[in-house]
């Protein structure tokens, strides 16, 4: 089994133990794909960990591109956006990279 | 890809098996196909979407919290059995304050709960393309 920092991942490289996470897993599984998390990117991890949070499911994308442009604005509300800052998919990238299961619906 | 009605019955206890959650997830999975989907809540299932769920004792996720989620999914036809709901000693009160952003109405909150008697459910049962019984 693959292990980030101490913690082990499962073999598309999510986190076994949500409770794992930290900051630091983050960065690291993000320079395994070659990013370097910017302030965005954070917005958008924080934004999907505070969701999991409040209804314990990772969002579809269409869930998360409609949340993130209303509260980031209209412009960071499409799929362009989103899949600028996770070119895998904001959906798997970003939630592998949050530290939060595979989004249900997504293959 | 046409629209079909689909309707989810959820008959049993959120705890205790499996079919609770399981409907759950596949309710979120077929969203994802933009369908016309409800849910409907029927004998112990009502159990489901009462307020304040907690499952400290039982060592099980305590999925109710995404219930809320569905709105954002636009599924916002949650049916409940009126006789069901009254034969638990239950009310409208008991249950989750569900609701829904309505786009066509200037994203206005709206309840997705709906209490019908079991002879409008079964009329709606009657209208759907695909009834599925968890």
């Amino acid at each position: 089994m693959a292990e980030i920092c101490g913690a082990e991942v499962d073999e598309e490289g999510f986190l076994v133990d949500l409770s794992d996470w930290n900051k630091e897993i983050a960065v690291e599984m993000a320079k395994g794909d070659d990013i370097e998390l910017s302030e965005e990117h954070w917005d958008v991890i924080n934004f999907l960990r505070d969701y999991f949070e409040e209804y314990q499911i990772a969002p579809a994308v269409r869930v998360l591109t409609k949340a993130i442009g209303k509260q980031f604005g209209k412009e960071k509300g499409n799929s362009k956006y989103l899949y600028s800052l996770f070119p895998y998919g904001p959906g798997k990238q970003g939630c592998r990279f949050a530290g939060l299961p595979k989004p249900t619906g997504c293959i | 890809m046409s629209t079909k009605k689909f309707m989810y019955l959820n008959r049993k206890a959120p705890y205790g098996t499996v079919y609770a959650l399981e409907s759950l997830e596949v309710v979120l999975i077929a969203a994802a196909f933009e369908q016309d989907v409800s849910l409907a809540f029927i004998d112990d299932g009502v159990y489901q979407i009462v307020e304040g769920q907690n499952t400290d004792g039982i060592g099980m996720k305590n999925f109710s919290k995404t219930f809320h989620a569905l709105g954002d999914y636009d599924i916002n036809q949650l049916y409940v059995s009126a006789e069901s709901l009254e034969e638990r000693g239950l009310s409208a009160d008991d249950l989750m304050p569900l609701i829904y952003e309505d786009e066509d109405d200037d994203w206005a909150e709206k309840p997705s709960v709906k209490i019908v008697s079991n002879a409008e459910l079964s009329k709606l049962m009657s209208d759907q393309d695909v009834c599925l019984s968890f």
